[in-house]
């Protein structure tokens, strides 16, 4: 099981946060706060395991992560996933961030959170992993993103086509009217 | 009206959108609490608007303020409301809100029941996506439950996105809902072969998840697993059912032995790492639950070791940690071969990579021996000076502990160095460990008694410089030491040099700086110092010095009445009065010191630390019930009594007890003594434990040497270095005197001698500078043999532990029963309906629902109550188990059933098709098991047996209605849970079971740093007997009597192919006699043969069972048999017979039962039983072999062995008890044995003849 996702800069600025368990969000920033704390004084070139820190889960659980430019991507795990699965999966997550959002950046992360959590879903839910094929993660975000679209126009569409369309127009004659007088 | 529309509508323009609102947080980098908080004002009037994506909008910003740790779930309503918005896109963030903040608690919840029902049955597959995505996320036990049904018609979905997502949330729905795991799970396990294998993955990613909390379960999936390991292609998929049989194969051991093959080849094949990494790690788990020593699967150990040599000298330092974790694995079973990887090991400490130096600080543990011990502890003592942080030196610090005292002290030769290690250690600033340090000195000094001296003189050093340590602040770990200092100094004061010196180290002003509980210590402990000092001035003339001391202690006492500790105060005052009252005795010429003395005399003794844990309740004892009549409630909160004293550590208390009334103790200590005297199996401590000196060589380590004088010696070399260095002159000198002596003898032995010689010296050669005495640890007497002290009882997935074997075969006997068909709900008023209440209506009479629902309310209760219910709990299932057996027993086809088919994985309701299906799949495999059985089937009677024997040994007062109850149950499967300690015990008792198939030869338990005598391993041994054979097949069969049926014994067969040809239609007939008839199933004429379930490929075996009924049992007798088959080659196929005769045994009337002395003695003294006796001859076999061959092949149990003397016990299947009396002399064995059937007894004893004149 994944217990948590967790994407914070390299100053420990929350991206995104998934968790699988619940708690509080004071507790949940405290984990974040003490994951970076573990993370950040590593160096480059060590090892991408961790012994779980303490708040999250204990020694039952491992922290996998991958650092890229200024982010890094923590998967909080149990003892039932495969580590260097885990890593191979962080990088199809990066790889498809990087292909919906074309060449994917932080500020893409910041300002994109929901679609984050999206691709998110597609891949990993309630903490087990749903699909690890990046084209087939890939097709099933564009096509949610496609019915978002052709919603969106139609919500022009029938907002403006809407009684209060009409109200308004009237009113603004109503306006001008008084105006003119 | 309009107007405000049309102004909502222009306002909406002007609302920040989430990329605003980041983009303002960003800006207002000063006042960002300020900003947010005015956003969030501003979100709370855009939700009050109709507008529902005004409301999207705004709750698409409460998920970003979530992340940034703002509690939203004042906002949950507006969750809800946008979640049941109709179009997608809100719905969306919606459920995305939801599923980030939404959990148990949230009330609201329970008002999504039907939007979430009405989602998932939405045309839309993407609505039924995210509805599940969300509902993965916050699932509740009450949605869990009303939902089950919606989801599981879900799982045959036509779309494979959505089918995906419910079979992986229906492990969600399992563990808050118990009850849908049997109905849902056969289709679960249809989508193990969906066509689509993301849902394949997803199903084998549940069921796996599934089986790592409850492998026993899930067994007897094990063939269609392996299909699919085989075939699949996709890694995932793979690691997974790699990981997954990781777990199963313990409880199957044939199943590692099918693995082994496929696994090497995917090791040799796969170029992924994750999954190379992955077949290693299961090759190694199957490793260790298989015996070691087989000399097959040497091989497989070098390929893991070799592979994850390969891995740790890899460049990538992911690649070297998992190695060095794998290593570790290994190293469990299989130090051997680890290390001789030591170099590459010790390489790693000095990695730059503080997770793989831990790791390999890991493996360290498992790779000292005697011989490098010093150097090893060396090299960390290193890495402590020089680490910074103190989290990896406080590790270095406790695996330092853990290595030296692993397995009670081991490793060490010089205890001496060993205390002077841990004196080194004090020195660590900041540590936390300070209570390790410390209870380790005290373990070290109570239980080595040679070292004694030598530990008071470092303590004493230590508290004359306990400043050093304790520097300025008090909450400085470290100071912990001083407790273990001073009360070693006290209570071992006779062997202080200087004990007034000593003494004043302990009144110092600065003590009071320490904290209470060693203050306390300090305190009594002084009092001991003094009865000493007072002691050693007796004799003489001039008793200056002796009131000298007292007015020591007249003038700083004072200093600890005074302390605010209670515990330091209380003790203070009672001994300044003491001491008052002895300085005016003193004045008086009174001889004083030994009244003094006698308050602290006594010897305290270790005590296990679980050894109170183990007491067992006596019986009828109600530890529950009240003594007085309960109190009225009223007087309940106020008054209860503070917990002052426990908040000292409790574990000390035992230095306390010496001053409980000392008559009363002296008392208690004699009785115990007599007891233990009396006692064959306690082990006394030597009495020339005393003696400290008396290994050759040791002269070379007086304490003079080191210059005790100079406190602590903070700079320059450290002590323990000097030891290493004289330990190593040593062994040197040792060596060349053994060499010498070795020349002198002749080369007669030259194999062993030259082993010593060359290379480095093997372990046993490095005798201990001191002689010394471990002393173990005492433990109750008729401590009950459990280990299960830490399971915890709240783990969710305890419910989850439901057999689901049944289920899958196709005539299962528990069906579903209608209660457990999942609820479908159409109407609100029953969701209202309260889950307890709901549960409580649906109780029928199935136990498996009334045990989790039963488990549920037990898991409301709040834990302190429960606690204290556990113990009802247990019996109430008692009972119930008993009456689960009575039910059984009744029913006589349950005789059909073999007892491995049980132990294996059926329940003992069902037929056991699906378990004999599985012991099919694993018998076949690629070595005829048949000839393995052979080979190794025999230890595992020394398993049973020695097990058996021992246990009456070592706890011959145990209860006796324990523990037949146990093996009964261990005979009738139950098939729900279990009270943990059952379990342990069955898996005991399994374990021994498998080692009757493949057991290693003398698995006997390891010994401990020699408190157990060693014993030979037994030779192989087997109860098939060849019962007929030709070109085409080879049968050989085996006779045990029938547990539950009086009149029935099991004839257990393995057809083994020798041919190149399939045989087929294999039919097996006897000829029945009056007396034995071969049980047929209903409808078949008494002539009828029955046919073999299986048909043989060439090469290999398997076993059939057949039930015959007897009626007399007091003779042996044999009956004719036939066994006619189809031999099916290429071209042709050809009828072939093969008669036989079977041998019905006395012996194979008997039944292992076991029996305790006292029983045992009055079955004896009753006079039923008739005598009589047999002589045999030139017996040339370790005692303890011939026990374990009369238990093995003729099924009787070890009562009581005392040295070359054993009595002996078995039970017939129609109740005969069979007692023996064995006696040994010189290869002549004496066997009395007494039966109430004469006839019966004779046979057996001619049969036990015959036994032995064979060999």
């Amino acid at each position: 099981m994944i217990k948590a996702i967790l994407i914070f800069n390299n100053h420990g600025k929350p991206r995104m946060s998934k968790f699988y368990e619940h708690y509080t969000e004071d507790t949940e920033q405290q984990i974040i706060r003490e994951t970076f704390h573990l993370v950040s004084k590593r160096d480059e070139n060590v090892c991408n395991f961790l012994e779980g820190g303490l708040l999250i889960g204990g020694s039952e659980n491992k922290l996998i992560y991958r650092h890229y430019a200024t982010l890094y991507f923590v998967f909080c795990v149990d003892s039932s996933e495969s580590e260097l699965g885990i890593l191979d999966l962080i990088q199809v997550f990066v790889e498809t961030l990087d292909k919906c959002f074309e060449n994917v950046c932080e500020l893409d992360l910041i300002f994109h959170l929901d679609k984050v959590h999206n691709i998110l879903a597609e891949m990993v839910m309630g903490g087990m992993v749903l699909e690890t094929n990046m084209s087939e993660i890939i097709t099933q975000v564009e096509a949610q993103g496609k019915m978002e679209k052709s919603e969106r126009l139609q919500d022009v569409f029938v907002e403006f086509s809407h009684q209060d369309l009409l109200d308004f127009y009237n009113q603004m004659e109503m306006i001008q009217t008084q105006l003119t007088r | 009206m309009a107007l405000k529309i049309v102004k909502g509508s222009i306002d909406r323009m002007f609302d920040k959108n989430l990329q605003d609102l980041v983009r303002g947080i960003r800006n207002h980098k000063e006042d960002e609490a300020k900003y947010i908080s005015t956003c969030i004002d501003e979100i709370k009037q855009e939700l009050k608007q109709d507008n529902i994506a005004v409301k999207a909008n705004a709750v698409c910003k409460l998920t970003y303020l979530q992340m940034l740790g703002y509690d939203v779930s004042w906002a949950a309503f507006n969750i809800v409301e946008v979640m049941s918005s109709s179009k997608f896109t809100y719905k969306r963030i919606g459920y995305l809100a939801a599923s980030q903040c939404f959990h148990e608690g949230t009330d609201v919840i329970m008002l999504t029941t039907n939007q979430i029902r009405k989602d998932l049955s939405s045309p839309n597959q993407y609505d039924t996506g995210v509805a599940l995505t969300g509902l993965s996320c916050f699932v509740t036990p009450d949605l869990a439950r009303d939902l089950a049904n919606d989801i599981m018609t879900l799982m045959s979905h036509t779309k494979p996105y959505i089918r995906k997502k419910a079979v992986l949330i229906m492990y969600k729905v399992f563990l808050k809902y118990p009850e849908s795991l049997r109905p849902a799970f056969p289709r679960l396990k249809e989508k193990l072969e969906d066509p689509d294998p993301g849902v394949q993955s997803a199903a084998v990613n549940v069921i796996c998840e599934l089986a790592r909390r409850n492998p026993k379960n899930y067994l007897s999936l094990a063939p269609l697993f392996f299909k699919l390991m085989t075939s699949s292609t996709n890694n995932w998929v793979l690691i997974k059912i790699i990981k997954l049989f990781g777990a199963l194969t313990p409880l199957e051991p044939r199943l590692g032995k099918k693995l082994i093959e496929p696994l090497t080849n995917l090791i040799h094949s796969t170029s992924a790492m994750s999954l190379l990494y992955e077949c290693v790690n299961t090759v190694i788990a199957v490793l260790i639950s298989l015996s070691s020593g087989m000399p097959n699967h040497s091989a497989s150990i070098q390929l893991c070791v070799q592979k994850l040599r390969i891995l740790i000298e890899d460049s990538d330092q992911n690649l070297k940690y998992l190695g060095l974790l794998a290593m570790s694995k290994i190293l469990k079973t299989h130090p051997k071969s680890v290390q001789s990887h030591k170099d590459l090991i010790l390489q790693c400490l000095d990695d730059k990579d503080e997770s793989i130096r831990l790791r390999a600080l890991d493996l360290l543990y498992g790779m000292v021996s005697k011989k490098n011990l010093m150097e090893i502890v060396k090299k960390l003592m290193l890495h402590v000076d020089k680490a910074e942080g103190t989290t990896y030196r406080d590790e270095l610090l406790t695996k330092i502990i853990d290595i030296c005292s692993q397995s009670n002290y081991q490793y060490i030769t010089n205890f001496e160095w060993y205390i002077s290690i841990l004196v080194e250690l004090t020195r660590l600033e900041g540590t936390r460990h300070g209570h390790l340090i410390a209870s380790q000195m005290l373990d070290v000094a109570i239980r080595v008694k040679a070292i004694r001296g030598f530990a008071v003189a470092q303590m004493a050093t230590l508290l004359d410089n306990a400043h050093l340590l304790t520097g300025n602040t008090q909450r400085n770990g470290i100071c912990e030491v001083l407790y273990a200092a001073a009360w070693i100094c006290g209570e071992f004061s006779e062997h202080l040099e200087d004990p007034m010196q000593t003494l004043e180290a302990m009144l110092r002003p600065k003590v009071a700086t320490l904290p209470g509980h060693i203050q306390a210590v300090y305190v009594q402990n002084a009092a001991k110092l003094f009865a000493t000092v007072l002691q050693k001035h007796e004799g003489e003339t001039d008793s200056q010095a002796a009131q000298e001391t007292s007015q020591l202690l007249i003038d700083r006492l004072p200093l600890f009445v005074q302390s605010a500790n209670l515990e330091v105060q209380e003790r203070a005052s009672c001994i300044l009065q003491l001491v008052k009252y002895i300085q005016k005795l003193q004045q008086k010429n009174v001889e004083v010191a030994e009244e003094v003395t006698a308050l602290f005399a006594g010897e305290l003794n270790p005590v296990a630390p679980k050894a109170q844990k183990k007491v067992p309740i006596p019986e009828g004892l109600d530890l529950d019930a009240w003594i007085n009549e309960p109190p009225s409630e009223s007087e309940s909160e106020d008054e209860k009594p503070k917990v002052v004293f426990a908040k000292e550590e409790p574990k000390h208390y035992r230095s306390r007890h010496t001053e409980v009334d000392e008559k009363e103790l002296a008392r208690r200590r004699e009785v115990r003594k007599q007891e233990q005297a009396n006692n064959p199996f306690y082990i006394k401590a030597s009495p020339s434990s005393q003696k400290v000196y008396d290994a050759p060589g040791v002269e070379h380590i007086p304490v003079v040497q080191i210059d005790l004088s100079v406190p602590l010696k903070v700079p320059g070399m450290p002590m323990s270095d000097q030891y290493l260095k004289l330990e190593e002159e040593r062994r040197q000198k040792e060596k060349a005197e053994r060499k010498k002596k070795e020349k002198k003898k002749k080369r007669e032995k030259r194999g062993k001698g030259r082993k010593a010689d060359s290379g480095p010296e093997s372990e046993e050669d490095i005798t201990p500078a001191h002689q010394v005495d471990i002393v173990t640890e005492e433990m109750p007497e008729n401590a009950l043999p459990s280990d299960d002290d830490d399971k915890d009882p709240n783990d969710p997935h305890k419910a989850l532990d439901i057999d689901l074997d049944n289920l899958l075969s196709g005539f299962s006997s528990r069906p579903l029963a209608d209660s457990e068909k999942l609820p479908v709900r159409t109407h609100r008023p029953e969701v209202l309906k309260s889950p307890a209440e709901d549960r409580d209506s649906k109780s029928v009479p199935q136990e498996t629902k009334k045990k989790s629902s039963k488990e549920k309310k037990e898991k409301k209760k709040d834990k302190e109550k429960d606690r204290k219910r556990s113990k009802e709990e247990k019996k109430k299932k008692k009972k119930h188990k008993e009456v689960e057996e009575e039910l059984l027993e009744s029913q006589p086809e349950e005789a059909v059933q073999s007892e491995e088919t049980k132990e294996a994985a059926a329940p003992p309701t069902s037929t056991s098709a699906e378990a004999s299906d599985l012991d099919f799949w694993l018998s076949s495999a690629p070595v005829p098991p048949a000839a393995a059985q052979e080979v190794t089937a025999p230890s595992s009677a020394a398993a049973v047996d020695t097990s058996s024997a021992a246990a009456p040994e070592s706890e011959p007062d145990e209860p006796k209605d324990t523990e037949p109850e146990d093996t009964k149950s261990s005979k009738h499967k139950k098939k729900k849970q279990k009270k943990e300690k059952e379990e342990k015990e069955k898996k005991k008792k399994k374990r021994h079971h498998h080692h009757h198939h493949h057991g290693d030869a003398g698995g006997e338990d390891s010994v401990q740093n020699g408190t157990v005598e060693e014993e030979e391993p037994l030779p192989p041994m087997s109860n098939y007997s060849l019962l007929a054979e030709n070109s085409y097949i080879k049968m050989v069969y085996d006779i045990q009597g029938n547990h539950q049926d009086e009149s029935k014994v099991v004839v257990s067969v393995i057809f083994e192919n020798k041919s190149d040809s399939f045989l087929k239609s294999m039919e097996f007939n006897v000829l029945d006699s009056l007396n034995s008839k071969l049980q047929r199933p209903e409808g078949a004429g008494p002539h009828d043969g029955l046919t073999v379930p299986f048909q043989l490929p060439p090469g290999v075996s398997n076993e059939a069972r057949f039930v015959f009924s007897v009626q007399s049992i007091v003779m042996p007798q044999k009956l004719k048999g036939t066994l006619t088959f189809i031999v099916k080659s290429d071209e042709s196929s050809t009828h072939e017979k093969l008669d036989f005769k079977l041998h019905f045994t006395c012996t194979s009337y008997l039944i292992t039962t076991p029996c305790y002395s006292d029983a045992y003695a009055k079955l004896l003294e009753s006079g039923d039983l008739k005598g009589s006796s047999l002589r045999l001859e030139g017996i040339n076999m370790p005692f303890h072999h011939l026990l374990a061959r009369i238990c093995f092949h003729h099924h009787f149990s070890v009562v009581e062995r005392i040295d070359s003397c054993a009595s002996m016990y078995s039970r017939s299947i129609q109740g005969h008890h069979v007692c023996l009396l064995v006696k040994t002399s010189d290869q002549t064995v004496s066997i009395d044995a007494k039966c109430d059937e004469p006839s019966l007894l004779g046979n057996v004893l001619d049969e036990i003849k015959q036994t032995f004149s064979k060999c």
